[in-house]
């Protein structure tokens, strides 16, 4: 590694590329070039810094001073006042607003603002996701040294179920007591997967991990690899997430190039190795079994389960597929002991969580945070108040499956328990804040259409329940639907949740069924009144 | 010609270099036929039974995966392939009034390609891109926050 006098680091998310952060950080490496710097100053393009408001953002260390959002045009005020004259271009910092939340750690360390707590996401936007030293440097590759020279695979499953570590893509199993059902397989060879196809709308936690802390996923899947007795990874990517799979395809050769990949690694006589799969575009492959298929190159159909992955996975052999944020936690917990992970969140969920907060709230963005913190407190604290002042209606939670929570539950804890309790699901992590001024059914109509998309179409109730579902929603959105329809919809919401084959159809019904549950009397005066009580649907027929 | 570059031969070509590349087994299927998919621009007849000769499977499974995937496209596109995100937190900060602009803009509905082959206009469940909605891409390129006045603008630069 080179020493340098400042660093700066570049956002180069999808979403800062996307306000031009290309630009930006190709204009610095010219200004820095024609101002004689570039043996003083260095230039990363990290993942995720934070912020969407205020992206592209630059952060220049070691004053940790942040400036967003930056055009290319501020390019050279900012070289010649803070990296040559070594003074705080205040114009062109970002506001306090922004400042707050997603990056809020930053500015914790000089004692300002409600801090998150960053386990999985410690390293994201901070290192170079690039370089394999940069990671060593912060912890890296401790956890998995330790697991293969000081524990044997089972101290390494017994960490993880003290651990409580519990599976964050949704349905929260236990990951300790995954991992033991796939040791205990008598059957080779054993596979790990990672599950990385996040699709969920409104869910990019996963994705920010990748761009963020590639190496990351290396490390755990390598240590679930050790624990279970399995020689093969395979990273299933989403196909859209490209920056993810270059950052992967990079960290993977670096690990093998370093031993830390291949065989003998730490010289324990244990070989693993790690494929990266793309996928081309299926929600529906986020769910384990189908995911298998599609590696198989088939259609992604999910299988009958059980048999469960933990015996009969990828090529019919025992696997171990986990979400992207669960193996995030895994060397952490490793490194540091379960107890230390314990401390964190609540004791049936302990650990952190990260939510993408979105909709009609003043800041939107991700952050992590323990276990057990209630809506009304993300709203308030980390979604800085509702957009405009308006009264918060409902939240989405999850993506398309999670849960419509209305208001009256907004101090409920976001745990797996206290929100199954309350009859709502946590789902993956994605916050969609909804105002007065949302029509539930319009959302609804807009959920299901995204299920008649995306369901795979081999059980009938799914396949034709979701378009069925979508249809009834689009009358009474037009204001042409009938009493029936809305005894058909509930009838419907049966057969789904307890009829599909899969989780898809499953949860499809689950949004339908909050709205009759929570908002019945908005529902039925577009049947009754034949009116729209927010004015969102169009009442186009009536 | 196929996708107005290439003969048949062409294409031939095109498949046996992504089979060079990632193999003919079951697992490189779906990246094979991606990777043809991003050449081409959609998986021409030609190609498809060309892959069905190498991996030695029927056509018809074949076209049971090439059909299943968002990303694989069996008809042709046009030169610019506009995707619209219509999941929920799109739809709520002002997608529908997006979706409204961008088929007005083009007179195309959903899963439409323009007389001239110029564009083709589809919806996406989930872009991935949800901190910074309504989101299009528009050939890769990502545009966040789109209004509706916007999109001529957008558009115009791929004219």
């Amino acid at each position: 590694m080179k020493f340098v006098r400042s660093l700066v680091l570049v956002s180069s998310d999808p979403d800062s590329l996307a306000r031009g952060a290309q630009e930006v950080h190709e204009r610095l490496q010219r200004e820095i070039q024609s101002a004689g710097l570039q043996e003083e100053v260095a230039v990363v393009p990290v993942g995720d810094l934070g912020r969407h408001g205020a992206a592209p953002l630059i952060v220049v260390y070691p004053e940790a001073t942040i400036y967003g959002p930056v055009t290319p045009d501020d390019v050279p005020l900012l070289v010649e006042e803070h990296l040559r004259k070594g003074r705080i271009a205040v114009g062109l910092r970002a506001s306090a607003r922004e400042l707050s939340g997603r990056i809020a750690w930053l500015s914790a360390r000089r004692g300002t603002l409600p801090a998150e707590q960053r386990i999985v996401l410690a390293r994201a936007g901070l290192i170079d996701p690039e370089d394999i030293e940069d990671y060593i440097l912060h912890d890296g590759y401790e956890a998995l040294g330790k697991a293969l020279t000081q524990m044997t695979p089972v101290d390494v499953i017994n960490a993880i179920g003290k651990s409580g570590l519990r599976g964050r893509g949704g349905a929260g199993f236990p990951t300790g007591m995954k991992w033991r059902f796939v040791s205990q397989t008598d059957s080779y060879p054993k596979y790990v997967i990672c599950n990385a196809d996040e699709s969920e709308p409104g869910t990019f936690k996963d994705r920010l991990i990748l761009e963020g802390d590639p190496h990351s996923i290396v490390e755990a899947m390598t240590i679930a690899g050790y624990a279970v007795g399995a020689s093969e990874g395979y990273i299933y990517v989403r196909g859209e997430y490209v920056l993810a799979q270059e950052r992967l395809d990079k960290a993977i050769d670096q690990a093998r190039q370093m031993g830390f990949l291949g065989e003998d690694i730490f010289g324990s006589g244990f070989n693993f190795d790690i494929h990266i799969h793309t996928g081309a575009g299926a929600y529906i492959c986020g769910e384990e079994t189908a995911l298998i298929e599609s590696i198989e190159g088939k259609r992604g159909e999910p299988r009958a389960r059980p048999p469960y992955p933990t015996t009969h996975g990828l090529w019919g052999k025992p696997t171990v597929v986990n979400n992207v944020e669960t193996l995030a936690n895994v060397p952490p917990i490793v490194r540091n002991g379960a107890s230390w992970f314990r401390r964190f969140g609540t004791s049936n969920s302990p650990g952190t969580k990260v939510y993408t907060i979105l909709g009609n709230v003043n800041v939107t963005g991700l952050v992590e945070v323990p276990m057990g913190i209630t809506l009304r407190e993300v709203i308030a604290i980390y979604g800085k108040g509702m957009k405009d002042g308006a009264t918060f209606k409902l939240a989405q939670t999850g993506g398309s499956s999670g849960s419509i929570v209305p208001s009256s539950l907004q101090d409920t804890p976001m745990d797996f328990d206290s929100f199954a309790r309350a009859g709502v699901s946590l789902g993956s992590g994605a916050l969609l804040i909804c105002n007065e001024d949302t029509c539930v059914v319009d959302l609804v109509k807009v959920l299901l259409n995204f299920f008649r998309r995306e369901s795979c179409g081999k059980c009938t109730p799914c396949r034709v329940g979701t378009e069925r579902a979508h249809q009834i929603l689009t009358s009474l959105s037009e204001g042409t639907a009938e009493l029936s329809d809305l005894r058909d919809l509930e009838t419907l919401v049966d057969g789904l949740s307890q009829l599909s084959h899969c989780g898809l159809g499953q949860t499809a019904a689950v949004p339908i069924r909050d709205i009759f549950k929570h908002f019945r009397a908005e529902v039925e005066a577009h049947v009754r009144l034949k009116i729209c009580p927010t004015g969102a649907c169009s009442m186009s027929g009536r | 010609m196929i996708d107005g570059v290439r003969d048949a031969q062409g294409v031939v070509s095109v498949v046996q270099a992504a089979v060079t590349r990632h193999g003919a087994t079951a697992e490189a299927l779906v990246p094979v036929l991606k990777e043809i998919n991003d050449e081409l621009g959609y998986l021409p007849a030609e190609a498809l039974a060309e892959v069905s000769r190498l991996f030695r499977m029927p056509k018809g499974q074949l076209m049971s995966v090439a059909s299943f995937y968002h990303m694989l496209s069996t008809r042709p596109r046009g030169r610019h392939v506009i995707q619209f995100c219509e999941s929920a937190p799109c739809h709520v900060v002002g997608g529908r009034e997006v979706w409204q602009a961008l088929q007005d803009e083009l007179n195309l509905g959903p899963g439409d390609t323009s007389p001239d082959g110029t564009w083709t206009l589809v919806t996406s469940s989930c872009l991935g891109i949800c901190g910074v909605g309504p989101v299009i891409i528009v050939d890769g390129d990502i545009y966040g926050n789109v209004v509706p006045e916007r999109v001529p603008e957008l558009l115009a630069r791929y004219a």
